[in-house]
C-alpha cells in the first residue's frame, strides 16, 4: 500500500533561498549605504574646498570711499581646478546688485551668518551646480553694505568619485553576497546534518528493531523524535498485544480442540459400531483440517510480513534441510515413508531469511508426506546447480494432475485430484512467495511413471 | 526704389555676415569634396598650411576653410555670435577656458586625446597641441659688452643701470590690444612680484608696445629694439636667423610656457570632422608635422621635466579670474600706472 | 512409559491422561508448575509433556530452569503455537521436541519413541514374549539372537498385539491405530501388515492368529 504523498518541499532549499534573499538584501543595503556615505563624504569635502575659495574671495573685499573693492584671488579658482575638472561659476552681489560674474547664478534662499559659507544645490543653465555663498558686511564710508559672494561648481567630479566608490561598493556587495551564498549553503547542509544522520540511523535498522530512537537530536527535532518514539512504543505495544492475542487465541482455541480430538480417539477405542466410528472419523478429520488450516494461515501471514523486511543471514542450506528432515521423520515414519536424503558434504551457503526458508522447506516436505501413499519413498536431494542451490523432492504419489505450477501456487488452490486429502491449499503459495522473495524459483512437474517432482532453488552466495 | 532695395540688401548682408574681424581667410579645396572643415584660428595660415595639407592627404574628401582672427575676435565669434566653426584654435588659454567653462565647447574623446598628459587638457573639451615658451629676445649688438640677463632680477638691474642704452628700445605686448599679451602679463604677475618692478622700470624707459610677437621680432631685427620681453618662442625661432645678431633667452627664474589649445564648439556644423582634425593634430604623425612643418613644439612631457625653468600655464578655472572684467579693469589700471604713466 | 503431564486445562488433561493410559502408559498429571516440581521431586519419569501457558508461570521458564538444574528428563512441549520461530525458540531453550495441539496421538507416540531413542535408555523398554525379545525403541525383534528390524507400522502392530496377548483385536480397531484418520484405507491393508509381521516372526513360537470375521490375536505356540 503506497500513499500518494504531495511532492516534498525541501527544508534545505527553503533555508538556502531565505538565506540568499537575506544576503541579497543586506548586500543591496551595503551598496546603497556605501553610495550614500560616499556621496556625503565627497560633498562635504568638495563643499569645504568650495567654501574655502568663496571665503578667500570674500575676505579680499575692501571697503573704500568709492565703493567695495573686489579682488578675486587667482588661487581661489585654481584651487577648485585642483580637485576636479568641474566648470566654475561665480557671482558677486553688492547691495543687491550683481557687480560681476554670472548674473543668473541663483542666490541662497536662506539667510547665512556672516563670513560662514552656506551650501546649496541648484539647477543652473543646463546642469546642476553646488553653490557656496558667503555674506559680508563692508563699510563704505559710513554705511554698511551687504556683499554676497557666490562660487559654484558643476558636480561631475563629485559624481565620478561617487560612481567609483559605488562600483567598489557594488563589488564589495557582490563579494559579500557570494561569500554569504557559500556560507548559507554550508550552513544549510550543516544544520540539516542531524536530520539526515538520524534518518539514516533509523533507516538502517532491521525490520524487527522497535527500539526507541535515542540518538542526540537538536532541540527542534526533539518533538518529532518524541512523537516517533511514542509511535514506535505504540506500535511495539500493538504488536505485542497482537502477539499476546494470537498466543492467547491459539491457546484458547486449540486447547479445547485438543480435548475434542483426544476424546474422539478415546471414543473410537471404545466402540465397534460402524456408524459411530464413521462419525468419530469425520470429527477427527474436521479437527485436523481446522488445525492445519489455522497453522497454514498463520504461517502465510508470517511469510507475507517477513518477505517485506527479511532478516537476512548467511547459513548452510544443507544444515537447515537436515534439521527439517529430522523434525519430520516421525511424521513420515507413521506412514512407513522413507525420507531418502541426498545432501552434499560441503556447505552450500545462501543468504536469506532462515525462518522463511525453513518454513518453505517444512511445507514442501510436509506436502510430500501428506500426498504420498503409505509405504513409499520420498527423495530429498540438495545439489549445486550453476549459481543456485537446488532442492529436489520426489514422491511416487499421484502426481499433480493437469494443473500447471502457476495455477497450483495460487492461494487456496488445490490440485484436481486431491479432494480427499486434508489441506487448505496454502502450502505451495507459501513456498512460492518465499522463493520469489529470495530471487529463487519453484517448479512442479509430474514424473514419468507417476508421482511428483518439486524443484525449489535459491541463489547461492 | 532700386536704391532702397540695394540699401536693404546691403544692410541684410551686413547683418548676416560675421561681425567679428577676420584677418585672413583661405580655402583649401579638394577635387571631390564630401565635407567641408571650417577652422577658426589665431595661428597664421603660413604656419598652419602644412598641417592642413597633411590632413588632406589623409582625408582627400575634405575641403578646408581656414579663418584667422585675433584671440579676442575668435572669442567673440563663438561667445557672442555663435559662429559655426568645426574647430577653434587659439593661443589665448584664458579665453578658450572661458568658452569651455561657460558651455560653448563640445565633448570629444578618442585614443589620441587620451594619450595626452593630465596638464594638457581640461575635461574632454579643451585640448593643447603645442607648448611654447614665452621668451625674451635681445640684440647682441645692443648688448655689446654687457652680459645677457638670465633672470628677471638681472633684467631689472640691467635696465636700471643702463637707462641710456635701453630708453625707447624695450618692447613688449600691449595687454589691452593683444589677448596673448594680456595672458602673459597676468600670468607673469601671478608668478612673482618682480613683474611689477620690471613694469615700473620699463615704464621709466619709454617702452614700445606692440600687438603681436611678429611685430616685436621685426622691430628687433630692424634694430628698433634692443630687447623684446614676452615674445612667443616659436615665432622667434622661426623668424630670427640662427647665427644672426638676435638671441633668444629663456629666463631662468621662470619661463612661462603657453599651451596652444583647440576646442570643438557646440555650434559646429560637423563636430565629427572637427574631432578628426583634432585627433590628427594629437597623433604621432601630427606631432611630428607640428614640430617639423609648423615649427611649433608639440606637447612633450619629458621636455618640460628636463627644463626646470619652464612653467606651463595651468589649464584650470584660475584662468577665468583675469577674464573677469573687474579684475581686468584693475589689472590694466595698475599696468597703465606702471608702464604708461609712471 | 512413565509420563509427567503438565497441563492446566482440566478437560484436556483428563483426556490425554486417559488416552495415554489406554496404550498402557503411566501418566502423572500436574495442573501447575509447582505441583510439577513436587512430582519431579519424588518420582522419575521417562518423559515430560509440558504445556506452555500455566496458571503459575510460563512453561518455557520452567523448562529453562529444569535444564539449568541439570535435569535431563526428556521434554516434549505441547504448544498451541505453530510458527517456525516459536518451534526454533523451544528447541533452543531445551525442549527435545514439540507437538502442536490438537495432536495425533500416534504422532505423539512416534515422537516420544524418537526422543527416547536419541536419549538412550533402551534397556527399560525391552519386552519379552514367548521366545521373542521385543525392543520398541530400537524397533527390533530378536529371535534366537537373530535381530530383525521392524518398520513403523509393523512395530506398532506388534506393540498393540503384544500388549494384550490372546485378545482379539478387530480390523477396525487396528485400522484406527495404524492408519491416520486422513488416509483412505483399503480393505486388505491390515492383512498386508499382518503378513509382513508374520514373516518377521518366522522361527519363533509367536503366532498371529486370524479369527475369521472377528480379528487377529497374538498367541504363544
Amino acid at each position: 500500500m503506497r500513499l500518494a504523498l504531495p511532492p516534498p518541499r525541501s527544508i534545505r532549499r527553503r533555508l538556502i533561498l531565505q538565506l540568499l534573499v537575506v544576503a541579497a538584501l543586506l548586500a543591496m543595503l551595503l551598496y546603497f549605504s556605501i553610495r550614500s556615505v560616499a556621496r556625503d563624504a565627497v560633498e562635504t569635502t568638495q563643499d569645504s574646498v568650495l567654501g574655502a575659495a568663496t571665503t578667500a574671495i570674500a575676505e579680499q573685499l575692501r571697503g573704500s570711499v568709492d565703493g567695495v573693492e573686489i579682488d578675486i584671488l587667482y588661487s581661489a579658482f585654481s584651487m577648485l581646478g585642483s580637485i576636479s575638472e568641474d566648470r566654475v561659476f561665480y557671482r558677486i552681489i553688492v547691495a543687491d546688485q550683481t557687480v560681476t560674474g554670472y548674473e543668473d547664478l541663483p542666490v541662497p534662499t536662506e539667510t547665512a551668518p556672516l563670513l560662514t559659507p552656506i551650501y546649496y544645490t541648484r539647477n543652473f543653465r543646463d546642469t546642476q551646480v553646488r553653490i557656496a555663498a558667503v555674506i559680508r558686511a563692508i563699510l563704505v564710508g559710513r554705511t554698511s553694505v551687504r556683499v554676497q559672494v557666490l562660487v559654484a561648481q558643476t558636480r561631475q567630479g563629485q559624481e565620478a568619485i561617487v560612481a567609483t566608490m559605488a562600483n567598489r561598493g557594488a563589488a564589495l556587495g557582490l563579494g559579500f553576497f557570494a561569500v554569504a551564498a557559500l556560507l548559507s549553503l554550508l550552513t544549510a547542509n550543516t544544520a540539516l546534518r542531524p536530520l539526515n544522520y538520524i534518518a539514516g540511523a533509523v533507516g538502517r535498522r532491521g525490520p524487527q528493531d522497535l527500539r526507541p530512537v535515542t540518538q542526540e537530536a537538536p532541540s527542534e527535532m526533539v518533538p518529532l523524535i518524541t512523537s516517533l518514539n511514542g509511535f514506535i512504543a505504540r506500535l511495539r505495544g500493538a504488536l505485542s498485544r497482537t502477539e499476546t492475542f494470537i498466543t492467547e487465541a491459539a491457546h484458547h482455541i486449540r486447547t479445547p480442540l485438543a480435548t475434542v480430538r483426544a476424546q474422539a480417539e478415546i471414543a473410537l477405542r471404545q466402540t465397534e459400531d460402524a456408524d459411530t466410528r464413521q462419525t468419530l472419523h469425520r470429527m477427527i478429520r474436521a479437527i485436523e483440517d481446522s488445525s492445519r488450516s489455522a497453522s497454514q494461515l498463520l504461517d502465510h501471514a508470517t511469510v507475507v510480513y517477513r518477505t517485506d523486511q527479511r532478516a537476512n543471514e548467511r547459513f548452510d542450506l544443507g544444515d537447515l534441510l537436515r534439521g527439517v528432515v529430522r523434525s519430520l521423520d516421525p511424521t513420515a515414519d507413521l506412514k512407513d515413508l522413507i525420507l531418502a536424503t541426498s545432501l552434499p558434504d560441503d556447505a552450500l551457503t545462501i543468504e536469506g531469511d532462515r525462518l522463511l526458508i525453513e518454513s518453505a522447506l517444512r511445507n514442501l516436505i510436509d506436502n510430500a508426506i501428506k500426498y504420498s501413499p503409505a509405504d513409499n519413498r520420498i527423495g530429498i536431494s540438495l545439489i549445486r546447480a550453476n549459481e543456485s542451490a537446488m532442492i529436489t523432492i520426489t514422491d511416487d504419489g499421484r502426481g499433480i494432475g493437469s494443473l500447471a505450477t502457476g495455477d497450483l501456487v495460487g492461494r487456496f488452490k488445490r490440485g484436481g485430484n486431491v479432494a480427499d486429502v486434508v489441506g487448505s491449499g496454502l502450502g505451495l503459495t507459501i513456498v512460492d512467495e518465499v522463493a520469489t522473495a529470495h530471487g529463487g524459483t519453484l517448479d512442479l512437474q509430474n514424473r514419468e511413471g507417476g508421482g511428483t517432482c518439486v524443484r525449489f532453488s535459491l541463489p547461492l552466495l | 526704389m532700386r536704391a532702397f532695395f540695394t540699401a536693404l540688401a546691403l544692410i541684410c548682408v551686413t547683418f548676416t555676415t560675421a561681425a567679428f574681424e577676420i584677418e585672413e581667410e583661405r580655402d583649401f579645396p579638394v577635387d571631390s569634396p564630401r565635407a567641408e572643415l571650417r577652422i577658426l584660428s589665431t595661428t597664421d595660415t603660413v604656419t598652419f598650411a602644412p598641417l592642413i595639407d597633411a590632413f588632406q592627404r589623409l582625408r582627400p574628401d575634405v575641403s578646408v576653410h581656414y579663418t584667422v582672427a585675433s584671440s579676442q575676435e575668435v572669442f567673440q565669434a563663438i561667445y557672442g555670435e555663435n559662429a559655426a566653426f568645426d574647430l577653434v584654435i587659439s593661443s589665448a588659454m584664458d579665453l578658450q577656458m572661458k568658452l569651455a567653462n561657460d558651455g560653448f565647447a563640445a565633448s570629444h574623446s578618442s585614443p589620441e586625446t587620451q594619450s595626452l598628459p593630465q596638464w594638457a587638457y581640461w575635461r574632454d573639451q579643451l585640448y593643447a597641441f603645442a607648448q611654447e615658451p614665452v621668451v625674451m629676445i635681445a640684440s647682441r649688438l645692443a648688448f655689446d659688452g654687457l652680459d645677457l640677463p638670465q633672470t628677471r632680477q638681472d633684467l631689472v638691474r640691467l635696465l636700471r643701470d643702463h637707462p641710456d642704452r635701453f630708453t625707447g628700445r624695450i618692447g613688449t605686448y600691449d595687454p589691452q590690444l593683444s589677448g596673448a599679451g594680456y595672458l602673459f602679463a597676468t600670468q607673469d604677475a601671478r608668478q612673482s612680484d618682480t613683474f611689477w618692478r620690471l613694469a615700473e622700470v620699463m615704464g621709466s624707459l619709454s617702452p614700445k608696445l606692440y600687438g603681436a610677437s611678429g611685430d616685436m621680432i621685426d622691430a628687433l631685427t630692424k634694430g628698433d629694439l634692443a630687447v623684446a620681453y614676452n615674445v612667443l618662442g616659436s615665432y622667434a625661432r622661426a623668424r630670427l636667423p640662427l647665427d644672426g645678431d638676435s638671441v633668444i633667452v629663456e629666463l631662468k627664474d621662470f619661463t612661462l610656457t603657453l599651451l596652444r589649445t583647440a576646442l570643438i564648439p557646440q555650434t559646429a556644423g560637423d563636430p565629427v570632422l572637427g574631432g578628426a582634425f583634432l585627433d590628427f593634430l594629437l597623433s604621432e604623425n601630427g606631432r611630428r608635422l607640428i614640430r617639423d612643418e609648423a615649427g611649433l613644439p608639440p606637447i612633450d612631457e619629458q621636455a618640460l621635466a628636463a627644463e626646470q625653468h619652464l612653467r606651463p600655464i595651468r589649464l584650470d578655472p584660475g584662468l577665468l579670474v583675469y577674464v573677469d572684467p573687474i579684475k581686468r579693469k584693475r589689472f590694466l589700471a595698475e599696468w597703465n600706472a606702471a608702464i604708461i604713466h609712471p | 512409559m512413565r509420563f509427567l503431564l503438565v497441563e492446566d486445562n482440566v478437560d484436556l488433561g483428563q483426556s490425554v491422561q486417559k488416552r495415554l493410559a489406554m496404550d498402557g502408559h503411566a501418566v502423572d498429571w500436574a495442573q501447575d508448575l509447582h505441583s510439577a516440581q513436587d512430582h519431579l521431586g519424588v518420582a522419575s519419569y521417562d518423559l515430560i509433556l509440558l504445556d506452555i501457558m500455566l496458571p503459575d508461570g510460563d512453561g518455557r521458564d520452567f523448562l529453562a530452569g529444569h535444564r539449568r538444574a541439570q535435569r535431563d528428563t526428556p521434554v516434549i512441549v505441547m504448544t498451541a503455537r505453530s510458527a517456525v520461530s516459536d518451534r526454533v525458540a523451544l528447541l533452543d531453550i531445551g525442549a527435545d521436541d514439540y507437538i502442536t495441539k490438537p495432536f495425533d496421538f500416534a504422532e505423539l507416540e512416534a515422537r516420544c519413541r524418537a526422543v527416547l531413542r536419541r536419549r538412550g535408555g533402551a534397556a527399560q523398554t525391552r519386552q519379552a514374549f514367548a521366545d521373542v525379545i521385543f525392543d520398541p525403541l530400537s524397533a527390533t525383534l530378536t529371535i534366537d539372537g537373530d535381530t530383525r528390524e521392524l518398520r513403523n507400522r509393523e512395530l506398532r502392530l506388534f506393540e498393540i498385539l503384544v500388549a494384550a496377548p490372546g485378545r482379539i483385536h478387530s480390523k477396525a480397531q487396528l485400522c484406527d491405530r495404524l492408519f491416520s484418520f486422513a488416509e483412505t484405507v483399503t480393505d486388505n491393508a491390515i492383512e498386508v501388515y499382518v503378513g509382513r509381521l508374520r514373516k518377521k516372526l518366522v522361527g519363533s513360537r509367536a503366532r498371529i492368529e486370524t479369527v475369521r470375521g472377528v480379528g487377529y490375536r497374538l498367541t504363544d505356540g
